[in-house]
């Protein structure tokens, strides 16, 4: 649901609160530093603990400019933690990665290489290791599956793709699935 | 969370344990305050340290770590001893009632059945109820009868007396009676206590244990299904509700359906068959449904291939033959069992136990697909200090992964809220190269496994090539959270039509549903993306237009229980639901909205449908009644029985040399967080902001142990054990103190576990000194109580 900080304040029946607009202080005498203007409003939960706070992000061109606390969320009310607070950080940081990284192996440093290379490779080694593990029974048990792979993670991510990683995994005849959840 | 984070404000008494909320799940201060400001209800905190959490407490009481079940076995003989339980709600709605098999019996901490040699207590079978003649258990509703349970666990409990519990935990007796006067003055129908817990309650040889003694003292006191009430987890990852929901876990399958098991399920009869079954006609036992969320399951996964005479595929789902929990997967890599991993976004060399056996262990890998939005500490292993990164064979291929604000989806809160998230802009970098989300990294690698089998044939491939696997929309290149979201929520066969929920769903291969707890929550419209701020009508904070919470929306889980056999609540100015004669008002009612409250039973996910005071037969390895055992390592003997440690906790014969004693190692060691970081450090030890709050890693120690060592506020320090040594800051504060455990005074080291050798600001991660050796039931390692010395360094 991408909106506007004006759609946003009228669907929460704010529109009252016109000073909180973008580009607009309700400071006499203090010029507007404009921050928001312009910029494209879409809220989000959180990604740190389990309370599910919400927050706007406020984009312009493609980059985020602003995360704050969502005032219309029932658990939070637009108050954030240290952390919650930071989450602008996440996505505006020269750390983050923008290419794929390969190591091979006794390599010593990372080289860079392409999303298909990398996807290509990596379905290789899964269907070698699946291939060559694979137990189809035990006993007169169908057992169907590979101790040749681990699955590790996944309470960063949205259930979406948690449902798909289960779904992946099991396809696949992984059992050693574990995640944060026994940690 | 049985309840969810608004309904804190709801309660009388707030009892913290195992938790520091206040820097960890901060939000929650605010319904805390709220019901401390609003309704004068008191907050108990009960902790190893006086923590942010404590500072603002009404009443504060210390314990040793590892010692909860002995401190919270004391409010249980508290109420049972001066009665102070609620009568009718544990006589109605819990097995109280219920009679025990004649030849269970329990002598010196072991319930009979015990097997020493194998470490185990077998197949439990004197763990059970008398029957009567119709395969319904016997009850003596008047309680009187020696062999019902209340009258077991008054006598099992008698030893735990505040005496007893002074001795062992080290709390002042005086500061255990308050707790225990304050949280049992809840037993009244008018009043209610919630309890909040997290990683201090389950990180133990007895983790589950801790959990199962909260529940049977909100059972005690009536405090279940009622607002302001319930078991409280506290979960620490913004999806880790949804990740277990969804069953990343060796041990389920979505929806907490067991996973196929060779002795237990070798066929999808035996599977159907194992699910709970009752003969008692007030019993919903909901779990009777559970082939029609299995098939269902199976016809999301396996569409066409999956038919009524091939068993829906059954035999496609992989089996297991022994449990793999985090710990024994880790001591399986380090024999070299898996050739490859993938680590979506997670950071085992700083968040498991025994960190330097697990970066020995992924050594031995051949390859490791890790995708995270930056280098973590894990994935950068084979460059760690001290390692030789031209020894190490492990091909490593590091993804980009898009943050939570680059992608879109829902996350489940504690409460169970699936809250829907948007994507506001693209991840960093070029078109070409730049970050994806989890769903395409998973997608785009199984389309291309499938064009590998396609191509050159293999082992089994028929998973594999014939999953209903269609995630990219028809004209567009990614894969859609919204189509993989229709299919969690299920739809009918072949036509995929939306289902309304899970009661719409069949074991005759008409439906398809990948996971049956979140039926109902993309039926057509999809509700997890609500933002509707009306209350309902019982107005106490359920907000069921925001988002949509599992199951069926329902806000407050075992709400039945908020009733009594009339149907009218047990306090009306609170009230969660209740029964005009005809239907249910309030809250969406739990089991079905026909049956009225004199009709069926509360717990429904439970076969006797009541609350388990007594846990029978195989629900629990290491018994059906909590009981005080120490940590692995602990320095001081069990007082309780001659069982040092659980007797039903696994112990692994390669990690056994490594366990120390108060001999080698004097002081208990224990660990936390601070607001400023997250988890295992990966998301908050690259953000310049956090990094200045909060840079290194440091220890806590009480002004006492400083004393005796030398130390100084700010001083460098080791940490060490048979597993490792880290280095870290002192804090010398009086928050820790040494407590006095059978007269002698025992101190503690407290420890951060958020550093580690990767990422902007790096220290020494102190699961290097956490021992292999986890909880009887869940193997959650003992992160929070072990060993260790400490020195100052030069």
């Amino acid at each position: 649901m991408p909106v506007t900080r004006r759609d946003f304040l009228k669907l929460t029946g704010m529109t009252a609160a016109g000073a909180f607009i973008g580009g607009t202080t309700f400071l006499t005498g203090c010029k507007s530093a404009d921050k928001l203007s312009g910029t494209k409003e879409s809220t989000t939960i959180c990604p740190y603990c389990g309370v599910g706070c919400g927050l706007i992000v406020s984009a312009r061109d493609g980059k985020v400019i602003n995360t704050e606390g969502d005032p219309d969320h029932p658990i939070n009310h637009g108050a954030l933690c240290a952390k919650g607070s930071a989450l602008f950080q996440v996505a505006v940081n020269e750390r983050r990665l923008k290419k794929v990284q390969y190591r091979k192996p006794y390599g010593t440093q990372w080289e860079e290489i392409s999303w298909d290379e990398a996807i290509k490779k990596i379905a290789r080694r899964v269907k070698d290791a699946r291939d060559a593990t694979f137990q189809e029974k035990e006993g007169a048990v169908a057992v169907n599956r590979t101790t040749g792979i681990a699955s590790l993670g996944g309470a960063a991510l949205d259930n979406e793709e948690c449902y798909v990683l289960s779904k992946f995994a099991r396809t696949l005849g992984i059992t050693y699935l574990e995640h944060q959840a026994r940690i | 969370m049985t309840n969810h984070w608004i309904d804190i404000k709801n309660a009388d008494v707030i009892m913290i344990i195992g938790s520091n909320a206040a820097e960890n799940h901060p939000a929650s201060f605010r319904w805390i305050l709220k019901a401390m400001q609003e309704r004068d209800a008191k907050l108990i905190v009960v902790d190893p340290r006086f923590t942010r959490s404590a500072s603002m407490a009404s009443l504060y009481a210390p314990l040793r770590p590892g010692t909860d079940l002995a401190f919270l076995g004391g409010i249980i003989n508290y109420a049972l001893g001066k009665n102070l339980i609620q009568k009718d709600y544990v006589t109605e709605y819990t097995n109280a009632s219920y009679l025990v098999n004649p030849a269970f019996t329990f002598n010196d901490g072991l319930f009979s059945g015990y097997e020493p040699g194998k470490r185990s207590y077998g197949d439990r079978k004197t763990w059970t109820y008398q029957m009567d003649t119709k395969n319904i258990p016997k009850r003596d509703k008047t309680l009187k009868d020696p062999r019902c349970v209340y009258q077991l666990m008054k006598k099992h409990y008698s030893r735990y007396t505040p005496e007893m519990v002074e001795r062992v935990t080290g709390c002042p007796k005086e500061t255990f009676l308050k707790v225990a006067e304050t949280f049992t003055s809840t037993h009244k129908p008018n009043r209610v206590a919630t309890i909040m817990y997290a990683m201090g309650i389950t990180q133990h040889t007895v983790g589950t244990q801790n959990v199962r003694a909260l529940a049977i003292l909100q059972l005690l006191m009536g405090n279940m299904g009622v607002a302001g009430g319930g078991i409280n987890a506290l979960r620490g990852e913004s999806n880790v509700q949804g990740s277990t929901d969804h069953a990343l876990l060796f041990h389920i399958l979505p929806g907490y359906l067991p996973a196929p098991d060779v002795k237990a399920h070798p066929t999808l009869e035996a599977y159907n068959n194992s699910a709970p079954k009752t003969e008692d006609p007030m019993s919903i036992n909901w779990w009777s449904h559970r082939s029609k969320y299995t098939v269902s399951l199976l016809k999301a996964w396996y569409g066409d291939a999956a038919t009524k005479e091939n068993n829906f595929c059954y035999d496609w789902l992989p089996k297991k033959s022994k449990g793999v929990p985090f710990i024994v997967l880790f001591e399986d890599m380090l024999k070299g069992v898996m050739k490859g991993a993938f680590f979506m976004g997670t950071n085992p060399i700083v968040g498991g136990p025994n960190a330097n056996r697990n970066a020995l262990a992924m050594e031995k890998l051949d390859w490791l697909v890790a995708a995270d939005i930056w280098e973590t500490d894990s994935s950068i292993f084979w460059k760690r200090p001290g390692a030789n990164p031209a020894a190490i064979k492990t091909e490593v291929f590091l993804l980009p992964a898009a943050s939570s604000v680059e992608k879109e989806g829902s996350v489940s809160n504690s409460g169970r809220w699936a809250q829907w998230r948007y994507k506001a802009v693209d991840p960093p970098g070029p078109e070409k190269t730049r970050g994806k989300s989890d769903l395409d990294i998973l997608d785009l690698i199984f389309r291309e496994l499938r064009e590998l089998y396609k191509k050159e044939g293999g082992k089994f491939p028929d998973p594999i090539l014939k999953a209903n696997w269609n995630y990219i929309p028809e004209g567009e290149h990614e894969a859609s959270p919204h189509l993989v979201a229709k299919e969690v929520n299920g739809y009918t066969w072949p036509d995929k039509k939306q289902v309304k929920n899970f009661v719409d769903l069949k074991d005759d291969g008409s439906t398809a549903c990948g996971n049956w707890l979140y039926s109902g929550s993309y039926p057509g419209k999809n509700m997890m993306a609500r933002r509707g701020t009306s209350d309902a009508s019982n107005k106490i904070g359920m907000y069921p237009e925001w988002s949509w919470c599992w199951p069926l929306n329902r806000r407050i889980i075992y709400n039945r229980a908020a009733v009594n056999r009339k149907g009218e609540p047990w306090d009306s100015s609170r009230w969660v639901v209740k029964w005009t004669g005809s239907k249910w008002k309030g809250d969406v009612i739990d089991g079905g909205p026909t049956a009225g409250p004199e009709a069926k039973n509360p717990f429904i996910m439970n076969n006797e449908g009541v609350g388990r005071l007594f846990a029978p037969g195989k629900i629990l390895t290491d018994g059906p009644l909590t009981e005080h055992y120490e940590p692995m390592e602990s320095p001081v003997a069990n007082l309780f029985n001659s069982q040092k440690v659980n007797p039903a906790s696994m112990i692994i014969d390669e990690v056994r040399g490594q366990f120390g004693n108060a001999g080698q190692y004097p002081y208990i060691a224990t660990s936390y967080r601070v607001v400023e970081h997250w988890q295992a450090g990966a998301m908050t030890r690259n953000l310049p902001w956090l990094n200045e709050l909060v840079p290194d890693m440091f220890c806590e120690i009480s002004p006492t142990l400083a004393a005796a060592k030398g130390i100084k506020n700010g001083d460098r320090v080791a940490i060490y054990n048979a597993r490792g040594t880290i280095k870290a800051y002192a804090l010398v504060t009086e928050r820790v103190q040494p407590l006095v455990v059978n007269g002698r005074p025992m101190e503690m080291i407290g420890m951060i576990w958020h550093f580690g050798p990767g990422c902007a600001a790096t220290g020494d991660a102190c699961n290097q000194l956490t021992p292999s050796i986890g909880d009887a039931n869940t193997m959650i390692p003992e992160f929070k109580a072990f060993l260790a010395d400490i020195r100052k360094e030069a």
